[in-house]
């Protein structure tokens, strides 16, 4: 258990640095903002402690709000994120459940359960983001259509992700 | 308290979970101006409601209150009137300024008893001679006659309201200007008969009865009540008019006491024409 942690700790760097420098230049007409981070919380591995989860979500979070000047907005939709993640997990477990030793990603299950499994919690993230940063229900609709087209180009950047770790796992 | 803590670590995640998030959206509210903007002003609304509906609830208790204030108000007001002046006929315009003698005073009282179900009903209010109310002052309310004062204590008055056979009041007809008197017939609450309006005149129902304003004691023009049903009885050559009263003697709680400051002259003249 030890031993994956600098890995992680790699994990939460690159993605914060991912999204403050690259991915955050990126936004087209105010409507596509890619939020990849979250893919670290994704892809933790399933035995994580649920306070873990948590407080690393919420570092996470934090750590992004920091570098947009968005304060807490990026934290509130990573806790609820970590928070929901096990209740999905659990819903979408294959039929033998888990096994041991692996991850929650493509190379072990798939890409169409891996592709569910991320299409949930990044929608249900960026929904809640974008009802944090408007903080009002006034504008509905724009929210929605800010959650499904930031939340479809966020999947796209995420499987271009996948692919460059995707045959390295295998070989693992 | 041991249950309590088990419970917390039982949904240890749970509560965690609602933990960051209150401390994400203090974050939040503290360091983004858009959402500190519509925070405030949305709690501001939300405390702004609830005062509000706070207070319309509070207004109940201080009803009492606020009916006292205003009904002293209103018997201020009234001495204010041009009517409550003493207007000197040798001119034809009606001057009511301050200037003229005042001739009426009004003074508010709460009834502290009331009786309408007797034969003879009698009214008590909560001020006597120490407060300047004296026997034979008129008793008014808002919507018109309610008696004349009969007793005073030192903090204490009876009042003979209207609905007592014992009283007379001159009244008259609004429309026609025939004058009579309105007595209690015992029968309704509701109604009392005027009495010797000639049977030339002319009465219709729905006509006002108003005050005469020549025994002393009330103003002119005060209203008792509006004509009901007029009747002629066999030989009499006056009507007998069925008066449906303005004033509800049910439900009285303020009324006001009204004191002509002239009474004590106008009866000793008329004492003195006489003899």
């Amino acid at each position: 258990m030890i031993s994956v942690i600098p890995r992680y700790l790699f994990n939460f760097v690159f993605f914060v640095l991912l999204q403050v420098l690259i991915l955050n230049k990126i936004e087209f007409s105010g409507y596509l903002n890619p939020y990849l981070y979250v893919l670290f919380i994704l892809t933790l591995p399933f035995d994580t402690p649920g306070w873990l989860l948590l407080l690393l979500a919420a570092a996470l979070g934090l750590s992004v709000d920091m570098f947009l000047n968005t304060m807490g907005m990026h934290m509130a939709a990573s806790i609820l994120l970590a928070f929901i993640r096990p209740f999905v997990l659990a819903r979408i477990a294959p039929r033998d459940n888990y096994e041991t030793g692996t991850l929650p990603l493509p190379s072990y299950y798939g890409f169409p359960w891996f592709l569910k499994y991320a299409a949930i919690l990044i929608f249900i993230h960026h929904f809640f983001y974008f009802i944090i940063e408007s903080f009002s229900m006034i504008n509905f609709m724009g929210i929605l259509l800010k959650t499904i087209a930031s939340g479809v180009f966020t999947m796209v950047v995420m499987v271009v992700t996948l692919l460059f770790t995707y045959q390295k796992k295998r070989r693992i | 308290m041991r249950n309590f803590l088990r419970f917390i670590i039982q949904h240890h995640f749970t509560f965690l979970f609602i933990l960051l998030e209150l401390i994400a959206f203090i974050l939040v509210v503290s360091y983004n101006q858009d959402q500190r903007t519509i925070y405030l002003s949305s709690s501001s609304k939300l405390a702004g409601g609830l005062f509000q509906s706070m207070n319309n609830v509070e207004q109940y208790f201080s009803l009492k209150e606020v009916n006292r204030e205003l009904s002293n108000e209103n018997a201020f007001l009234r001495s204010q009137m041009p009517s409550s002046f003493k207007n000197s006929k040798d001119y034809f315009l009606m001057t009511g300024d301050s200037a003229s003698p005042h001739q009426y005073k009004y003074r508010s009282c709460k009834v502290i008893s009331n009786t309408v179900g007797k034969h003879f009903n009698y009214i008590t209010l909560n001020k006597g001679t120490l407060d300047g109310i004296k026997p034979d002052m008129g008793v008014l309310s808002g919507r018109g006659v309610v008696g004349i004062v009969i007793k005073c204590s030192d903090n204490f008055s009876t009042v003979l309201s209207i609905l007592n056979p014992r009283l007379k009041i001159s009244a008259k007809l609004k429309e026609s200007d025939f004058f009579g008197s309105v007595s209690w017939d015992t029968e309704s609450t509701l109604y009392a008969i005027l009495d010797e309006i000639p049977e030339h005149a002319n009465v219709n129902l729905g006509d006002q009865v108003i005050t005469s304003g020549f025994s002393a004691t009330f103003p002119e023009d005060i209203l008792i009540g509006t004509v009901e049903e007029v009747a002629h009885p066999e030989g009499d050559s006056f009507y007998k008019i069925r008066v449906k009263l303005s004033v509800d003697f049910s439900r009285l709680s303020y009324v006001e006491v009204v004191e002509n400051i002239y009474q004590e002259q106008q009866k000793q003249i008329e004492e003195d024409t006489k003899q």
